[in-house]
């Protein structure tokens, strides 16, 4: 495992809270207050939190499920057209280039180049595989509990330690030096 | 559908017994730390089966093709019928993950995760009876389409080629598919497990955490994937039923069959669905999240394509005497009264006229009446494909080139043995991941609200 990234003259807070509507407010007045350097953690793909509470808008994945399966699309057509044309040879008295026969095999192509660029995409976008240690992180994200991890300059910890105080986490860890998630 | 509204409609909640996040996580993780006595006498039969379908498959190998009953004119069997067979049993779980996805169907999150297991380990099945079928399997990378020592590329106007490219695509982006689905749910497992088994959770979780990054692109990437993968479900059986729709074989040269064998795949899927489902519900006690309601759902979806089966079966007959054309009408003659009636009575008891009893309400809410109705739905499945193929190809066109075919000890060694096979990888996979999506579930439970509790109290 690759050490986690730490940021240099930053504190980091986790805050672990046990409702999702007091998660979305942290959210919120985190934002409120101007700061950018924090993740928030559920247990589902909760889709207030996501556009609610961090104003999380169009994903790129759909460039990367476009350009593949067009790619896909392309490449069926042009390898079963080129291959057909590389050597002429009429069979069943079809004509040499078979639209209708080959749009199967550009349909196929273009579904599986356009999935498996999806994966790609998000897998870049959303950073996965993740190696680093697992720290700024809480078990009971996977449970039944949403968390917030907040990297802010030294300056400015004290007021993010009062925003998170203020809507009541069921923890709080302080790191004296914070993390880069 | 939202988390808000659904909180608003708790009486119509699919699963309206599991009350909180945490019940999610403990009633399925339950299942992956329990492995019962039951499990392993399963896991035991499955194992000797796969043995069995190994040995019959080395012996093909070893004496050649002749060791089946096919021959002249019936060069297609048991292999192609259950090839044909197991790939329309995976249609279902592609429907039930991504289609019903798309329709956002609230009662698909409890079952999607073990029809999409189901899914791809059933084309895993079904792939391998390709390999089988040529009998020379050391060849079989001939199917991969690459040009031969003179530089003659495949013939893609044949319909083979296309189904190698379905096939693959199929069990790829459903692999894909059913992978990414388990991510967060491996994440969970991880989380709770200890020892060796953290050690492999934490590798096959990929580090997750279910951050807002993750969690936004995740389920962008989803949507797209279930949006390739409905239009790739519709495809794949289609493209299989043109490798006999594109013959100019007596009952198979017709343009009805791939909505016919589309239908058909989700009726045999759904039905499979069934099987697995009640005992699942009933050893891993998982009563809560596949309720009555879910299996009324399924029901209803076999009663649908049911209907269209058996109406694909009569526009057949129809248009087998409309067409005046002899073979067409003899082919049809002889599969209701020839040699192979039998086959074509199982096939129009157990799809055309068992399923009929689901109209009836009390049926589709008896989980026991269904089991049985859904064991009917799998054998008679099977002989749909049987019927279509092995009665077609004994009867075509010029009399004395009719011929029977008898399977072998070889081919049923190879039928039953398929059933372990797939059964093996299914029991290993309720051992291994999550058998119900633990992070969807979530979905249909009311979040954990600071009002709430206030409002219990």
């Amino acid at each position: 495992m690759i050490p986690a990234k730490r940021r240099q003259g930053h504190r980091g807070f986790f805050a672990l809270f046990e409702h999702l509507d007091s998660t979305i407010d942290a959210c919120k007045a985190l934002r409120a207050a101007g700061h950018k350097g924090f993740r928030a953690y559920a247990p589902l793909p909760e889709h207030h939190l996501l556009e609610e509470g961090l104003a999380l808008k169009h994903s790129p994945v759909r460039v990367f499920t476009l350009a593949g399966a067009m790619t896909g699309a392309a490449t069926g057509f042009a390898f079963t057209t080129w291959t057909s044309m590389d050597w002429p040879l009429v069979t069943g008295g079809k004509p040499i280039f078979s639209i209708p026969a080959y749009v199967v095999i550009a349909f196929e192509c273009a579904i599986l180049f356009g999935a498996l660029s999806t994966v790609i995409g998000l897998f870049i976008n959303a950073g996965l595989p993740n190696l680093r240690r697992m720290v700024a992180y809480h078990p009971e994200c996977s449970n039944g509990s949403f968390g917030v991890y907040v990297t802010a300059p030294a300056a400015r910890a004290d007021t993010v330690k009062e925003i998170l105080e203020g809507f009541k986490p069921a923890e709080l860890r302080e790191d004296p030096e914070g993390f880069d998630v | 559908m939202t988390t808000a509204e659904l909180r608003q409609q708790r009486g119509t909640l699919p699963n309206p017994d599991v009350g909180t996040y945490e019940a999610v996580n403990r009633d399925v993780l339950k299942v992956l730390s329990r492995p019962g006595k039951g499990w392993w006498i399963l896991f035991g039969m499955a194992a000797t089966g796969v043995a069995v379908f190994l040995g019959s498959w080395f012996w093909q190998i070893y004496k050649g093709i002749g060791v089946s009953g096919l021959n002249a004119p019936v060069g297609w069997g048991v292999y192609i019928t259950t090839f044909v067979f197991w790939v329309g049993i995976a249609h279902s779980g592609t429907l039930i993950s991504a289609i019903l996805f798309l329709f956002r169907a609230p009662w698909r999150q409890a079952i999607y995760r073990a029809s999409e297991a189901m899914t791809v380990f059933a084309v895993m099945t079904a792939g391998l009876f390709p390999l089988i079928h040529v009998g020379r399997v050391w060849h079989a990378y001939w199917l991969i389409p690459y040009p031969n020592s003179r530089f003659l590329w495949p013939n893609f106007r044949s319909p083979l080629v296309w189904d190698v490219f379905a096939i693959t695509t199929y069990f790829t982006v459903s692999a894909v598919f059913f992978y990414l689905g388990t991510i967060p749910d491996l994440a969970a497992a991880r989380d709770q497990a200890r020892g060796l088994r953290k050690k492999f959770y934490q590798i096959i979780s990929l580090g997750w955490r279910g951050t807002d990054r993750e969690w936004h692109h995740f389920s962008k990437a989803y949507i797209y994937l279930a949006a390739l993968a409905t239009p790739l479900v519709l495809s794949v059986h289609s493209v299989v039923s043109w490798d006999f729709a594109m013959a100019i074989v007596p009952g198979w040269h017709t343009t009805i069959f791939a909505p016919y064998f589309v239908a058909g795949a989700i009726f045999s899927g759904v039905g499979l669905v069934i099987t697995l489902a009640v005992p699942m519900r009933k050893f891993f006690g998982l009563e809560d999240y596949l309720t009555v309601k879910h299996f009324e759902a399924m029901a209803k979806l076999c009663l649908l394509t049911s209907s269209i089966v058996l109406y694909a079966y009569l526009t057949e007959y129809f248009l087998a005497w409309y067409s005046g054309e002899p073979p067409e009408r003899g082919s049809f003659w002889n599969r209701v009264f020839g040699h192979y009636w039998w086959a074509n009575w199982i096939m129009l008891t157990c799809n055309g006229f068992v399923p009929l009893m689901l109209w009836f309400k009390r049926v589709r809410r008896s989980i026991a009446a269904l089991f049985v109705i859904s064991i009917f739905i799998n054998i008679g499945m099977w002989f749909e494909r049987f019927v279509i193929i092995v009665t077609s190809l004994s009867h075509e066109y010029e009399p004395w080139a009719w011929g029977l075919y008898r399977p072998s000890v070889v081919e049923m060694g190879i039928l039953l043995g398929s059933f372990a096979w797939f059964g093996f990888w299914f029991l290993l996979f309720t051992r291994l991941l999550p058998p119900v999506a633990i992070a969807e579930m979530k979905e249909v439970v009311p979040p954990p609200m600071r009002g709430s509790e206030e409002a219990a109290t």
